[in-house]
């Protein structure tokens, strides 16, 4: 399948030991420009367009953001904040297209159990492969963005593809083509960030001084990133996290789950990961990641 | 373990030791499973053999080209479907972008509040009913020359020939062609009509 | 638009103000989005809301719904005051040199212009015009100082526009205004320059004509007509609102914008008597000299072998209009019970007319009403009970109503002219649902059917029926490229050079070439003779599909066609200084090489005229100059003036004897149902959603599924004083009506202080109704006021005056 040769392996979910590919394929990205974005969801319609994806037609609760978050059926959003700038005495309207980041080291992927119901491609995309999906929930817990949901239809964890068919055959992710702006970018990831770089130089000539691209170290960069007026306070733009980091946790799970498929589910320090997964919180809790950092300490 | 089994389901364990196992043991013997495992996540790319036709979005007026992907090769026993669209990148303002209204165009070409057929609402009634062309079109020829008969100006009180037909108006729709449009003029002002609007100071 | 889409991205600065371009036609401000990243351009925003333009401006103000004459009429001031305008440009390419008769006076007191008629409401525009002199040509001093001259006088009226005159008016920070008048004065130098892009937001408002024409004058005044990245860009708001309106199907047209035969004038030589556009000055080119060909032309294409020299080509058999048939007169007529029949061809007036509660009285008194359109309207169903949404008793309504099927854009082919005035044709890919069909053939079926009534049983006038020529291959479905051909014209007989007789330009039959080639003596037919030129012997042109751009300015030649004559920017001679040198080799677009206009477009002039001619770059003009005083042009006067809408919370601080628009037309009833700042106290404004396509896309799943359901914007503060929740729901009623809606409590809606006193803004987006896919809604035009701009009768939907209270729950579901 000389057409899917971007999609070679790279990782696959609970699977140990894929070996490294040996065609060298081209790593690529989306750049979202927040400060090129009007919020239009040319992108969010095209998603689901393309995707065959059709929500459920819901309220007005007081926001722009409908639907008002991810879904199986909502794999993309726009997330608007209304923000005072201190410094300008401006409003700002920040608007922050949310999806998968489809990071380089992906915790939905190292949280997975079910083999191959995850998996990374050389050139970057982390994909979900529902036919060997669980519905588990793991990758919930285990994504730092919090992206995937599960769906009470066929209770398969659904997100954003990257458009793997479309990138598969040499075309653009869907939300990108349809962007009216530039807002969205897509390319190599070198060529993103080379793009961005203009961008920022751009941003700080108009003033805003702390301008800068977001591709957080934290998950190892990601093929998913934004370039930031205020790239200081990532925090602004409804909550996209400062340092995003795989949880403690799943590095915990990550190291028991080559064993798994060979001999069962007897670990330890399962049991904490499975009742934090089901049973927990969203956000990671300091404590539960205290534990697991000592848990993992101790088993070393 | 009791916990666990409670958390999850019987098929999501036994997903998950079956094919884990297969999975993990494909791993063990140094194979990938690349190939195999791309084929099931790559959803197969829609448009390989569509029909592309190019047109222009009937919304705003920045005429953003677009391209209707159908069913079918037109041939002779094939009903065309348009099942997608998008933006046609050739077109020199829109570059294949859309805004939202034309990235969802597919739902107002297949919207459930389609008109199908023609459809008649008597004086008084409470629904409309099908109705056919001919009738229909019959019908509305004879209540417009019947309303032309009655109130048509041939001259003024000054005398001047006016040729006007006022009691009937038409309001010219701007989402049809211009085709459709002179078609439309010449049909109206031939007619008589001064009662003639479109959406342009609406 | 005066210039293009692409265009834009060769602009330095952008003025958004009465529209929202990021939000009602996204793809076209991606190349403000261009000029900005790649041509480091600014964005100014100017709007009574802080919009999706406004996010990613590089400024914004504020403004006071309804008051953007006043604020432009300020920055002209400003320029004027403080000299930062393009001198040589205002001196040559516009009439600031022309002098005003005497009689002319403008009464600063009173807010009128001389010749006013109280019980008429309308002016004698006679002394609004030039002094002519013993040559036949209107005098002129070319230092401008004569106090009568159009500088002077200009610059006296504007004087009293000063910044903090602008603040108190329109509540915009004096500060955040002058930073926009500085930004505008950089571009008044030839070197760069800027672009206005506006739609609705000016035209939607009793006086929207003035305030359009006042942004003119400030282009005018910068020099940055006719260059690129330059103009004043209306963006048109329907895919085919251009092609319509330029085919002229609005009561008082013809196609390419010429007069429909009036009672005055009786016979075709009264009609072209009254026509004549004599030049003002010497050698002034004056393009209108060549109505007549183009009116005779068309006739000869409405009425083929039947118009002759000897019936001056069937003029009398079209329809004399008596008055303004606009459409507000037609509904206002229609309530009235003067109107037996109606045709809606994809069109849904009781959603998109003002006082829908008078719309559908007055539907509701037709004797019958077709509707033909692809989908389902609510004008369609305005005789069935949808509870509080559309509280009728169907029993009572008489009305016959049909709902004909017709195709969509997707399943028809055939051109439409877009806001840069590009035709582009559309082919078709699949056929209608059911029994629909395309409006071509429902249109010649009515047509046909009427015709053949009409030969059978004779009746009322039937001659002018029977005259028009239908000659179409299958007459039942005259095909689309028919139709261009016939508005594109031919030779009716072989056409002699007039330069030179022995040569034959088009053969009898052959497509002419352009409207240069029409004639006034029933030698060629033309049904639009701006059209010409879109489908000659070389095939059809709007089906060009070549994007190539040489010069890189986004001219783009080889795509499609624009009218007139595939010119892209108009006026563009302009661009040229008086020797025929660009201002600027950096705004470089066409000049003059020492025997021909030349550049990368299509030269807006007599390609072969030379400069030492000195005809003026404006040749549509008899002056040949572009106009900053509008001779009786305009209904209120020739200078733009502040007035209120008729709706205000505030008085009029400049003449508040006339607050309000003293030629704008109000019908008995609708004066009456005008609210006060009393009982309603707050600053309404109707709107577009990205969302949304007018009342159209409310029946696709996608876009209902992305807002779907109508809504009110209020302040913090508003929201705070009135006890309204965010997302909670709201009564927001005007003297004609009242809608429930949910809440959308945000900081983008400002409170302005005007004239000391703080104005509420509540904004209200349009796009719903109660047949579709988004939650059922009762209309926002249940609320707007029934009046129009005084001279195109726009109604005045922008600004006007509610009232909101809480409710504890949302309407009962039907």
């Amino acid at each position: 399948m000389a057409t899917l040769q971007s999609l070679d392996l790279k990782r696959r979910s609970a699977t140990a030991g894929t070996p490294p590919a040996a065609r060298q394929t081209l790593e690529v990205s989306k750049l979202i420009d927040i400060s090129k974005c009007i919020g239009c969801k040319a992108c969010q319609v095209a998603c689901m367009e393309w995707n065959d994806l059709r929500a459920e037609v819901g309220e007005v609760h007081g926001y722009y953001d409908n639907p008002g978050d991810l879904s199986p059926s909502t794999w993309t959003m726009m997330r608007y904040t209304e923000r005072d700038n201190p410094d300008t005495g401006d409003l700002e309207w920040l608007i922050r297209k949310d999806g998968c980041m489809h990071c380089s080291d992906p915790g939905c992927l190292k949280a997975c159990p079910s083999p191959g119901a995850i998996v990374q491609y050389s050139n970057g995309i982390v994909d979900f492969v529902s036919e060997n999906c669980i519905g588990c929930g793991y990758c919930v817990k285990g994504c730092p963005f919090n992206i995937p949901r599960i769906s009470q239809t066929d209770n398969k964890a659904y997100k954003c593809t990257l458009c793997s068919d479309r990138v598969a055959v040499g075309q653009a992710p869907a939300c990108v083509k349809a962007c009216p702006t530039q807002a969205l970018v897509f390319g190599s990831k070198e060529d993103m960030i080379v793009h961005a770089q203009g961008r920022v130089a751009d941003l700080k000539s108009r003033g805003y001084k702390n301008a800068g691209l977001y591709d957080p170290p934290g998950v190892g960069g990601t093929h998913v990133m934004y370039v930031l007026h205020h790239a200081d306070q990532p925090q602004l733009y409804a909550g996209l996290p400062n340092q995003p980091r795989i949880s403690p946790l799943v590095e915990l799970w990550k190291g028991a789950a080559k064993n798994v498929g060979l001999i069962g589910i007897g670990f330890a320090a399962f049991f904490g990961f499975m009742h934090y997964v089901v049973n927990g919180p969203n956000r990671v809790s300091k404590e539960d990641e205290e534990a697991a950092v000592k848990l993992k300490e101790g088993g070393k | 373990m009791e916990a666990m089994n409670m958390q999850l389901s019987r098929r999501q364990l036994m997903k998950l030791s079956g094919v884990g196992a297969a999975g993990s043991a494909l791993g063990a013997f140094g194979f990938g499973g690349a190939e195999e495992a791309m084929a099931q996540a790559v959803r197969p790319f829609k448009l390989a053999r569509a029909t592309e036709t190019r047109n222009t979005c009937p919304y705003c007026s920045v005429s953003c080209g677009m391209i209707l992907y159908s069913l079918g090769d037109r041939s002779k026993n094939t009903r065309s479907e348009i099942f997608h669209v998008e933006g046609d990148p050739d077109n020199p303002v829109n570059r294949g972008t859309l805004c939202p209204k034309g990235a969802g165009v597919l739902d107002f070409i297949r919207a459930k509040t389609r008109v199908k057929h023609p459809m008649y609402r008597a004086p008084g009634a409470k629904e409309f009913k099908q109705v056919s062309w001919d009738w229909a079109m019959e019908r509305i020829a004879r209540l417009m020359k019947e309303d032309r008969d009655k109130n048509f100006v041939v001259a003024n009180k000054d005398g001047v020939t006016v040729n006007r037909w006022p009691t009937t108006g038409f309001l010219a729709g701007c989402a049809t062609s211009n085709e459709a449009g002179w078609l439309t003029w010449k049909t109206v002002r031939g007619l008589g009509l001064v009662l003639v609007e479109n959406q342009a100071r609406i | 638009m005066t210039n293009s889409w692409t265009d834009i991205k060769n602009a330095d600065l952008v003025l958004i103000m009465g529209g929202n371009a990021a939000e009602a036609h996204p793809c076209g401000f991606k190349w403000v989005a261009e000029a900005k990243a790649h041509k480091g351009a600014k964005l100014l925003v100017v709007d009574p809301r802080f919009t999706r333009s406004a996010a990613v401006s590089d400024l914004y103000c504020p403004i006071r719904a309804g008051t953007d004459t006043a604020y432009l009429l300020g920055i002209i001031n400003y320029l004027l005051s403080t000299g930062k305008y393009h001198a040589d440009y205002v001196k040559h390419f516009t009439n600031a040199a022309y002098i005003v008769k005497d009689e002319f006076a403008f009464n600063a007191e009173e807010g009128l212009y001389s010749g006013y008629n109280a019980e008429k409401r309308s002016y004698d525009r006679a002394s609004w015009d030039y002094e002519m002199g013993e040559d036949g040509f209107a005098v002129r001093d070319m230092t401008l100082e004569h106090p009568r001259s159009v500088f002077q006088l200009l610059k006296q009226h504007v004087a009293r526009y000063t910044p903090e005159m602008v603040e108190r008016i329109c509540g915009s920070p004096k500060e955040k205004f002058l930073k926009v008048c500085e930004h505008v004065a950089s571009t008044g130098n030839g070197e760069k320059s800027m672009t206005i892009m506006y739609a609705l937001g000016w035209t939607q408002h009793s006086y929207g004509s003035q305030t359009i024409r006042t942004a003119a004058m400030l282009q005018l005044m910068l020099g940055n007509m006719g260059v690129p990245g330059g103009g004043v860009n209306a963006l048109r708001g329907h895919s085919n609102v251009q092609g319509l309106t330029d085919i002229g199907l609005l009561s008082q047209s013809t196609p390419g914008y010429l007069g429909m035969p009036r009672d005055a004038e009786p016979t075709l030589s009264a009609h072209l008597g009254n026509r004549n556009f004599r030049p003002l000055q010497a050698n002034q080119i004056s393009y209108w000299q060549n109505y007549g060909k183009f009116y005779v032309s068309l006739l000869k294409a409405m009425y083929g072998k039947a118009a002759t020299a000897e019936n001056e080509f069937g003029y009398a058999w079209l329809p004399k209009v008596d008055l303004s048939y606009d459409a507000l007169h037609q509904f206002d007529l229609m309530h009235q019970g003067k109107i037996n029949g109606y045709v809606c061809q994809g069109f849904n007036p009781l959603l998109s007319v003002p006082n829908k509660g008078k719309m559908r009285a007055a539907l509701s008194k037709l004797k019958f009403l077709v509707s033909i359109d692809p989908l389902e309207t609510e004008t369609a169903r305005f005789w069935e009970n949808h509870g509080e949404f559309n509280d009728i008793d169907s029993a009572k309504v008489q009305t016959e109503v049909f709902m004909l099927p017709a195709t969509c854009f997707a399943e028809d082919e055939g051109s439409f002219t877009n806001s840069s005035r590009t035709l582009n044709w559309r082919w078709k890919a699949a056929d209608g649902p059911g029994e629909a069909r395309t409006d071509t053939v429902i249109i010649a079926d009515l047509f046909l059917r009427i015709r053949d009534l009409y030969a059978k049983e004779g009746g009322a006038a039937p001659e002018p029926i029977m005259s028009v020529d239908w000659t179409y291959i299958k007459p039942s479905d005259p095909s689309p490229d028919e139709l261009l051909r016939e508005m594109n014209g031919k030779a009716l007989v072989d056409l002699k050079d007039p330069a030179d007789p022995t040569k034959i330009l088009r053969r009898a039959g052959e497509q002419v070439d352009g409207f240069a080639q029409l004639r006034d003596d029933g030698s060629t037919m033309c049904a639009c003779w701006i059209y010409s030129g879109a489908y000659t012997e070389a095939g059809n042109l709007t089906a060009r599909r070549d994007a190539s751009d040489p010069s890189g300015l986004g001219v783009h030649p080889k795509w499609g066609f624009t009218w007139p004559a595939n010119r892209r920017i108009l006026y563009n001679r302009a661009s040229a200084d008086p020797s025929g040198k660009p201002w600027s080799v950096k705004k470089q677009y066409i000049h003059w090489n020492g025997s021909r206009w030349v550049g990368p477009d299509v030269p807006d002039f007599v390609p072969t005229s030379a400069p030492e001619k000195s005809a003026g770059p404006f040749i549509m003009n008899p002056e040949g100059v572009s106009r900053l005083f509008a001779r009786k042009l305009m209904a209120e006067g020739p200078f733009p003036e502040h007035y209120e809408p008729f709706e205000s919370p505030v008085t009029n601080v400049l003449h508040p004897k006339t607050p309000t628009n003293p030629a704008a037309r109000v019908f008995k009833g609708d004066m009456e149902v005008f609210g006060g700042v009393k009982d309603f106290p707050y600053v309404a404004t109707t709107y577009r959603l990205v969302e949304h396509f007018h009342y159209w896309t409310k029946h696709a799943k996608l876009n209902a599924i992305i807002q779907p359901e109508f809504f009110v914007e209020i302040s913090p503060e508003l929201a705070k004083e009135k006890g309204v929740k965010n997302g909670g729901w709201v009564r927001v009623f005007s003297n004609r009506g009242s809608v429930k809606a949910k809440a959308v409590v945000t900081k983008r809606i400002p409170v302005l202080t005007v004239d000391g006193k703080k104005v509420h803004t509540v904004g209200m987006p349009i796009h719903f109704g109660f047949v579709g896919e988004t939650k059922k809604s009762f209309g926002v035009n249940t609320l707007t006021p029934f009046v129009g701009d005084a001279n195109t009768q726009t109604p005045e939907y922008k600004a006007f005056l509610v009232d909101i209270e809480p409710l504890s729950s949302g309407p009962a579901i039907s």
